[in-house]
């Protein structure tokens, strides 16, 4: 029992992951009409419009012009991860996240963090990619990382049918387990930039407890963003950086109560390194 | 910040502006590589132009810019016409299209492909008329592509008889005729030839389907490969219908200019420059 306790909200995180992916699989198959369409743009009981606000932006930047529809679901979007889920999209709806999570599964069993040459790629990169994306788009007259994105590669794979997905979802397994830790996730991925962008001053954050932490640091080596642990062991605050995917690893690894979920510390947030 | 000792400034300092300015440029070098191959892919993506999109579709570039890969229309399909391109089709990824050979479009009259895109890259507008005042929609406005007959290996060009396509037609009579010409071969018989009218074909795909030959002998192309254009010189004389197309046209664009053109032509004549020379 308190072995599903320890991984309850990576049991949470995958049932609303696989969750999702199957309300959008029956969609298509059953003729269910909960959630029909992709992650690009879905439809809410038929109703409620939901858009990536990154498609559009690239759709844009492309010089599309288009219907209102996908405006507003992009401003669902939107306002939900800004105010409440922060870079949640990232850990909790995105399929590949459970690619790479098995990748960097396998990483700790293997030791390969302990025997690898250090390949150093930017966490900004995925910021870079981001700008870059929007200018191919641009360029091309195409929305440039929609037409190659593994995430609704993988989405799309699912409801309509595989082929070749499992050799991209493969190519990102591989560089993740052995090219980059949390490489496609934490430094490529533009979506992910996005998010954390959006997410910045999102509500739901993950709190340290500083006078509980042993300094096991057991969080810092299972956190796939690391940089945004700062203050383990330092102070008591909130995560408050964007990157936190609000994934709930570092809480679950925890065995000192000295994380958990909470709502943003917006008086410690500015103050910094003195408080308590 | 160091402009007393002259001596220390010969070497240039890597001040924290230098080094922001340098890592700056470092990632634009990186990008501007990255965006080499993947504008190089995307435009490769793009150049696929024999795909058949559903119902309603704006004009192919415009669609790969509007598409938002939903599959919304796909889901909506009731016989499973419309496809979304995976990775190893060599299409657009996450684009619908549909192969007629295999399902073609069954042209619902409630279209309902088009009403559920988000985006308008199916535009609802193209596939409405206006019935006593309200826009509804009409599926016989779908110009989906051109069904094309390749009349070599059409059998009834041979001269055997046989009406598959012309059957299968949900507009048989305008979009598909069945015309008689004389079997010069014989010298005595008719052949009955199936004729294809762009005015009215939608592109649904149900002619080739129905073809009998081993690989259709009619199958639909997107429109502008199949379609051809006069151009502006050229003009139907006997239609009042084209005539109006005289009044709509640039006449300046319609002027070509060339070195003799330029001059009038009594001038060029009589000074016969260019006439007689090499």
């Amino acid at each position: 029992m308190s072995r599903i306790y320890k991984m309850r909200y990576l049991l949470l995180r995958r049932f609303t992951q696989i969750g999702l992916l199957f309300l959008y699989f029956s969609a298509n198959a059953y003729g269910w009409k909960i959630l029909t369409g992709t992650l690009s743009s879905s439809t809410l009981f038929q109703t409620v419009p939901l858009a990536d606000p990154f498609a559009i932006l690239q759709m844009l930047s492309a010089g599309a012009v288009m219907g209102m529809d996908v405006f507003i679901g992009a401003a669902i979007i939107i306002l939900f991860y800004g105010i409440i889920g922060g870079r949640a999209f990232c850990s909790w709806v995105c399929p590949v996240n459970m690619v790479t999570d098995l990748a960097n599964w396998l990483r700790r069993k293997l030791l390969l963090d302990k025997a690898e040459r250090k390949v150093w790629v930017s966490r900004n990169a995925r910021y870079w990619v981001l700008v870059l994306s929007l200018i191919v788009s641009a360029i091309t007259g195409l929305a440039a990382f929609e037409l190659v994105s593994p995430i609704t590669i993988f989405n799309r794979g699912v409801i309509f049918g595989m082929g070749m997905t499992g050799g991209v979802l493969f190519a990102i397994f591989l560089f993740d387990l052995f090219g980059v830790k949390n490489g496609w996730c934490g430094h490529i991925c533009p979506l992910g930039g996005v998010y954390s962008l959006i997410g910045r001053f999102s509500l739901i954050r993950v709190r340290h407890n500083e006078p509980n932490c042993t300094l096991c640091m057991k969080c810092k080596e299972v956190c796939p963003e690391s940089e945004v642990l700062f203050m383990i062991g330092k102070k008591s605050t909130t995560v408050n950086m964007g990157e936190c995917v609000n994934c709930a690893r570092c809480i679950e690894v925890c065995d000192d109560d000295a994380l958990g979920f909470s709502i943003r510390d917006f008086a410690t947030s500015k103050a910094k390194g003195e408080n308590r | 910040m160091n402009t007393q000792n002259p001596k220390r400034d010969t070497k240039p300092k890597i001040t924290e502006r230098r080094r922001f300015l340098t890592i700056m440029a470092q990632s634009v070098g990186l990008s501007a590589l990255g965006g080499l191959i993947w504008t190089g892919y995307v435009e490769e993506a793009k150049a696929s132009p024999l795909m058949l999109r559903p119902p309603g579709a704006v004009p192919e570039r415009d669609f790969l810019r509007m598409c938002i890969k939903c599959g919304q229309c796909a889901e909506a399909c009731p016989y499973d016409t419309l496809l979304i391109a995976k990775p190893g089709d060599g299409r657009p990824m996450g684009t619908p299209y549909f192969i007629p050979r295999e399902i073609p479009c069954y042209m619902c009259t409630d279209i309902p492909c088009v009403p559920v895109c988000p985006t308008d890259a199916l535009d609802q507008k193209s596939v409405s008329s206006l019935k006593d005042g309200k826009e509804v929609l009409d599926i016989n406005k779908a110009r989906m592509g051109l069904a094309i007959i390749d009349t070599e290996s059409c059998i009834a060009y041979w001269g055997i008889q046989c009406d598959a396509c012309y059957r299968a037609c949900p507009i048989l009579g305008d979009a598909i005729s069945i015309e008689y010409i004389r079997n010069e071969r014989t010298g005595k018989h008719a052949k009955l030839v199936p004729v294809v009218h762009a005015d009215h074909c939608t592109g649904c795909g149900l002619c080739e389907h129905a073809c009998v030959t081993e690989k259709a002998a009619i199958f639909v192309l997107p429109r502008d490969v199949a379609m051809g254009k006069p151009g502006d010189y050229y003009v139907k004389g006997w239609s009042e219908k084209d005539q109006e197309r005289i009044k709509e046209r640039d006449i300046n664009s319609l002027q070509t200019k060339t070195k003799r053109s330029e001059k009038s032509p009594q001038d060029y004549l009589n000074l016969d420059e260019g006439l007689f020379d090499e």
